[in-house]
């Protein structure tokens, strides 16, 4: 057992914060300084934790999106365009409804819409892979691009903010945001979007663990062939894991419009989907693993981005760390799926 | 007037697909080789910005737009050693790995450019060009296509090349074994690892030397995250093109042409909204798989490690 966690989990960690040591080093910063900041402000400092749990809730949703459809065999990578058209629809409604009725059923409208939004900007992938055999990892990255530059065209034509000349859309009055929770432990400053993302992972993974749907799903996602020849509607199945899953990433951007950002600015992109998409395969598409590598990411995006202030390097150190500790926990699941075999095959 | 109008305009829009269309180019065909052989290369985007950042130290220091081109292209091959060490020698997982390295490229590279010259902005001289003879003096087609950097003659060639290695080649076959029935071309005495290896590293070159041209040719200056999407581009331009290289050329030629228009437009006087603008690729490619789009032609086991007795590494 202590084996298996050096391998699956302490070396790979080592390993990454071992060379960026090294490059700190090079740079001319002290490493431990950096690295006592990155865990004191990530991690031990009640605000950086705060920080850190609040980033988990847009992640955590995409995460569960990603499941969902990977599982599932469909390869949606049109999340980010997902996402941004979702979180712009949800900050273009918002300041509206929010004077028109009570607070939380402006938010159920802004993820009801958002999720909708998400999810129709994937019919047309989802139509061309379930009735015309299209490659969806083509058709959907399209979309996203193309939802990308619309939601940008959204911003600056249509949702504009009149009060301002930023290409923005009208900033969310933090009084209207969702809730903070957390008040004895955590300080009262953490999103509650992050129960809405936890939530979501968990629910996606109890239903494809543990009900008929999400069997079904499964066997597509195994095989699509030998799922038509069980009788399953594999079409319709397709359409279906298509539209919830895009209904997932743009949830996510509502959460993050609603709980964090109070507006969308014209040309961000926070990209999250290409972020997520390597912590979901090392979780193995498993709710539960994916909640603990995306707590891991925020903690060393939050601890790296206040260290850099702080010590005057760029923010861009934790790109590499995350990148070095992906392909660490990659070689490392590797080294521990080979011990297993010759294990079992010498048992 | 309204006649030079249009030449302006005509030039602009052709100079400006040629030159943001040349790095799709060199990018695509690398990765239809890789994804032949049976590899999604998702870090191509890396490589490309890798190559971009090693060619402008190297053209810089040297004061040689060439050095440029061979650094470019030497980085984006490092790269994708480590790519085809890790995916292909180890097995890993290729999506992980692959956006493993662009995450890594991305903050190295804009950590030694915040280092040397976030003060500077150091600026490339232009690139050298060659008039072809006889060519370059027509109107519009003339400064477009034919006074242009060797490097942009030297993509198309790769085209011709690349349907020769496809078609006449023992390693063409290879390529396509590897990518379509690995185990086979295992029990035919191939290596499924040298082959996809080197494929690999044909796809690091591409992307190398793709970038390069982006700073060299185009910006003149490296900035940050710059390729911005083009490596994810050019693996669409390469799934598309259904391992025809040919169909990499026509692809990247009208993305260059959409993504330089609005500069174009603005050329004839015309202020059309870059976001509109940016969109109609995309939405050409998608009415395209709309109307005529049928199964998909990608290898069957792309993306799938491959180790012998166990054909589809799981």
């Amino acid at each position: 057992m202590t084996g298996r966690f050096i391998r699956l989990v302490a070396a790979p960690l080592l390993l990454a914060l071992g060379l960026t040591a090294c490059m700190l080093a090079l740079m001319g910063v002290d490493p431990l300084a950096y690295f006592g900041l990155v865990v004191q402000r990530g991690l031990l400092s009640p605000s950086g934790l705060q920080a850190a749990i609040t980033r988990m809730a847009p992640l955590l949703l995409v995460a569960a999106s990603l499941i969902l459809a990977f599982r599932a065999g469909i390869w949606n990578l049109g999340g980010d365009g997902q996402y941004l058209l979702g979180a712009v629809i949800a900050a273009a409604i918002a300041p509206a409804l929010a004077g028109m009725m009570p607070h939380w059923l402006a938010w159920l409208v802004c993820f009801a819409a958002a999720a909708v939004t998400g999810a129709v900007w994937s019919l047309l992938p989802a139509w061309l892979r379930a009735r015309r055999g299209v490659n969806e990892v083509v058709s959907s990255l399209m979309m996203s691009f193309l939802g990308l530059s619309l939601a940008n065209v959204l911003i600056k034509f249509v949702f504009q903010d009149p009060g301002t000349t930023v290409p923005q859309t009208v900033t969310l009055p933090v009084a209207d945001r969702l809730p903070r929770i957390g008040d004895g432990l955590l300080g009262g400053a953490v999103s509650s979007g992050v129960l809405v993302g936890l939530l979501a992972v968990l629910l996606v993974h109890g239903v494809m663990t543990r009900t008929a749907f999400g069997l079904r799903l499964r066997i597509v996602g195994a095989n699509a062939r030998a799922a038509v020849h069980a009788g399953l509607d594999v079409p319709r199945l397709t359409m279906v894991v298509f539209g919830l899953s895009a209904g997932l990433a743009g949830l996510a951007g509502a959460v993050d419009v609603l709980g964090i950002q109070g507006n969308v600015r014209a040309g961000w992109n926070p990209a999250y989907g290409l972020m997520v998409v390597p912590l979901v395969f090392l979780a193995r598409f498993n709710g539960f693993a994916a909640i603990v590598f995306v707590f891991l990411f925020s903690v060393l995006s939050v601890g790296g981005e206040s260290a850099a202030r702080r010590l005057g390097v760029p923010n861009y150190v934790t790109l590499v760390t995350v990148a070095i500790l992906l392909i660490g926990l990659a070689v490392g699941e590797a080294l521990d799926r080979r011990r297993r075999a010759t294990k079992a095959a010498t048992a | 007037m309204m006649e030079l109008m249009t030449t302006a305009f005509a030039t602009a829009l052709l100079a400006g697909a040629v030159t943001a269309g040349v790095p799709l180019l060199l990018a695509g065909l690398g990765e239809q080789m890789s994804q032949k052989s049976g590899v999604l290369n998702i870090g191509l985007e890396g490589m490309m910005l890798a190559g971009a950042y090693a060619a402008f130290v190297a053209a810089l220091g040297t004061g040689d737009p060439w050095w440029g081109f061979a650094a470019g292209m030497v980085a984006g091959m490092g790269i994708a050693a480590l790519m085809a060490l890790l995916a292909v020698c180890l097995g890993l997982n290729q999506i992980v790995i692959g956006i493993a390295l662009l995450l890594g490229v991305e903050g190295a590279t804009a950590i030694l450019h915040h280092l040397a010259f976030a003060t500077t902005y150091p600026r490339l001289p232009p690139a050298p060009s060659w008039a072809l003879p006889g060519l370059s003096h027509l109107p519009v087609v003339g400064p477009a296509l034919f006074d242009r950097s060797p490097v942009v003659y030297a993509a198309v060639a790769l085209v011709a090349v690349m349907v020769w290695i496809d078609r006449r080649t023992g390693f063409g076959l290879s390529l396509r074994a590897a990518g379509e029935h690995p185990s086979a071309l295992d029990a035919a005495g191939g290596s499924v690892v040298r082959t996809r290896v080197a494929a690999v590293l044909a796809a690091g070159a591409g992307a190398g030397l793709g970038g390069a041209f982006m700073v060299i040719v185009g910006a003149g200056i490296f900035v940050p995250f710059m390729t911005n999407g083009a490596g994810f581009i050019a693996i669409v331009l390469a799934m598309l093109a259904r391992g025809r290289p040919l169909m990499v050329l026509c692809g990247a030629l009208l993305f260059g042409a959409c993504l330089s228009a609005t500069t174009a437009l603005q050329v004839a006087g015309i202020d059309a909204p870059t976001d509109v603008v940016q969109m109609l690729p995309f939405a050409a490619v998608l009415l395209v798989l709309a109307i005529f789009g049928q199964g998909g032609a990608l290898p069957a086991a792309l993306g799938e490690a491959w180790t012998r007795g166990n054909p589809l590494g799981k």
